[in-house]
């Protein structure tokens, strides 16, 4: 099959819509437009229907055995803010402080510089060299006056899996609430907020192949039962956590994203996993000094994250841009100029940050795409090497940290 | 982040690009910028002792396409000027022949003390082996 211009392998921003999901959407903006909270006509019951349906199939996805406890939301970013924030107002009368990691999703981590502001104390758990929280350093942090514990499932950025399960069961000991960020991994591998002891959980439809502009808060409410304070308020929606008309045709199309996630989702995995692989020994076979970020082992099937030495990250993806979609950091991050936060909480060196590139594949990614994208990205990091003067003196025998060097 | 025509053509056309022997009379090197910025530009200038007229240039850059460009459009631009004439290059000259964004002005100013660099380099070298000075300034 002839090759499609350009390939997107950045499926860890977003992810196209499958056309099943569209196809499931499309009636609910004409025929079926009812609004979900009518409750004394068939337009209303139609729509509060189908919201229903899609609310059991996200849930079932992330092994909520009651669908109620999922909340409708605009996305992941909404999600996120709701639980931090939610939680903050709620129990501030219980205690002030919240321990996160240094490597949460912006969201995250501009939600708590916020609620620092307002007077939260904020631990902000740093990560080993592979990515992975150390629980212990969690346990560590908690206080008597902790009220929440915020740990992302996997990284945007290098794709590692954090031991979910391990920090639930942490949490419940400790009596504090555990929330997830799990939009990077919801859809992708199996989760199970009961066995892994999860009270919140943020996720994205746009990132499971459904459309954009819808995401979902899983709110916990037995064992213990999580109360929020809303961020909006209004006609009470969403068992009052989440005022607002539901977007039907959204939220239509998120439960059929779910629905395909969780039918394929053996397959897939298996599949993109041999994918990534692939390209991943194509090219840190080729290339000399090129670093994988992140744990190899406990990490998305779908994620690929390698540091170029001594070749930045922006020149590298210029070089692909016209025939290849990826990123270097993350695209929250890739609008400023800054290295990537998460890399350098690798502790990796600042010039490494600088030389990130993250593959992030998807399930309509083929191996031809893998094999094409490979070559490229070895063709463009060799012939930014030959011009950049720190390969040529780590050639010379130079240690490039010897060098004062002349920062602006 | 769309970039400007030329600094597209830059990068994939770089003009210059290579090392001369550092140690060289007439040869002066300017290594500006720190890889914990993301920014390394190796600016080479080699000037005709008799005349002062910069000859060659060469360069090597470590960043982005628009650090990229701004050090080949430097090149560019030295090759034929007299050292006098080439520490009037200005950043702003080349901001706008490259039409750099804001964000990206810091490329041309990396670009611009590269060039003083070199020039200073070149001087020094120049200075110690005891050759007349009267051409540089």
């Amino acid at each position: 099959m002839a090759l499609k211009f350009p390939i997107f392998m950045d499926a860890q921003s977003t992810t196209p819509c499958d056309p099943r999901v569209v196809e499931a959407m499309l009636p609910y903006f004409t025929e079926k437009f009812g609004h979900p909270a009518s409750r004394n006509h068939p337009f209303g019951w139609e729509a509060e229907g189908a919201t229903d349906a899609a609310r059991a199939r996200v849930a079932r996805l992330i092994g909520a055995r009651d669908a109620k406890e999922v909340v409708f939301t605009s996305g992941g970013t909404e999600a996120i803010n709701l639980a931090l924030k939610g939680v903050a107002e709620m129990y501030r009368e219980k205690g002030n402080h919240i321990v996160t990691t240094a490597i949460e999703q912006r969201a995250g981590l501009d939600t708590c510089k916020r609620l620092e502001r307002q007077g939260f104390a904020v631990t902000y758990v740093p990560v080993q060299p592979n990515g992975l929280v150390d629980v212990d350093d969690v346990k560590k942090a908690i206080t008597d006056k902790t009220i929440l514990i915020s740990v992302m499932f996997a990284n945007n950025e290098i794709g590692t899996i954090q031991d979910i399960a391990a920090i639930g069961k942490l949490a419940k000991e400790k009596g504090i609430i555990f929330h997830t960020d799990a939009t990077q991994a919801v859809g992708k591998i199996p989760i199970d907020v009961e066995t892994m002891g999860i009270d919140l959980l943020s996720c994205t439809a746009h990132l499971l192949y459904g459309p954009k502009g819808v995401g979902a808060l899983y709110v916990r409410r037995k064992g213990p039962r999580v109360r929020l304070a809303p961020m909006i308020d209004g006609g009470g929606h969403e068992r009052g956590m989440r005022s607002g008309t539901l977007p039907v045709p959204l939220i239509v199309g998120f439960g059929r994203a779910a629905e395909i996630c969780e039918e394929s989702m053996p397959e897939e995995r298996a599949r993109l996993a041999k994918l990534r692989d692939r390209l991943q020994d194509t090219i840190l076979g080729s290339v000399d000094e090129a670093f994988l970020n992140g744990d190899p082992e406990r990490r998305l099937p779908h994620n690929l994250n390698i540091s170029f030495a001594y070749v930045e990250g922006e020149s590298v993806l210029m070089g692909l841009n016209k025939e290849t979609a990826l990123s270097s950091g993350s695209a929250c991050t890739s609008a400023t100029l800054e290295p990537s936060y998460v890399i350098a909480a690798l502790g990796a060196s600042s010039e490494l940050a600088h030389s990130s590139i993250r593959f992030s594949l998807h399930r309509f990614n083929t191996e031809e795409e893998g094999d094409w994208v490979a070559r490229r990205t070895i063709e463009v990091v060799r012939r930014l090497r030959d011009m950049s003067p720190l390969y040529e003196l780590a050639k010379e025998g130079v240690d490039l940290k010897s060098i004062r060097w002349k920062a602006e | 982040m769309a970039y400007s025509e030329k600094v597209v053509d830059h990068y994939n056309n770089p003009r210059n690009v290579g090392s001369f022997p550092k140690d060289t009379l007439g040869v002066g090197t300017g290594l500006v910028g720190a890889p914990e910025c993301g920014d390394v530009m190796k600016l080479q200038i080699k000037v005709n002792v008799q005349t002062g007229v910069i000859e060659d240039a060469k360069f090597k850059t470590f960043g982005c396409g628009s650090a990229i460009a701004s050090s080949s459009l430097a090149t560019e631009w030295l090759k034929g000027k007299t050292v006098d004439e080439a520490a009037k290059i200005k950043n702003t000259d080349i901001v706008s022949e490259l039409k750099l964004p804001p964000v990206k002005i810091h490329c041309s100013v990396l670009a611009e003390d590269a060039i003083k660099a070199a020039l200073a380099d070149c001087k020094e070298k120049w200075l110690k082996a005891g050759a007349p000075a009267a051409s540089t300034t």
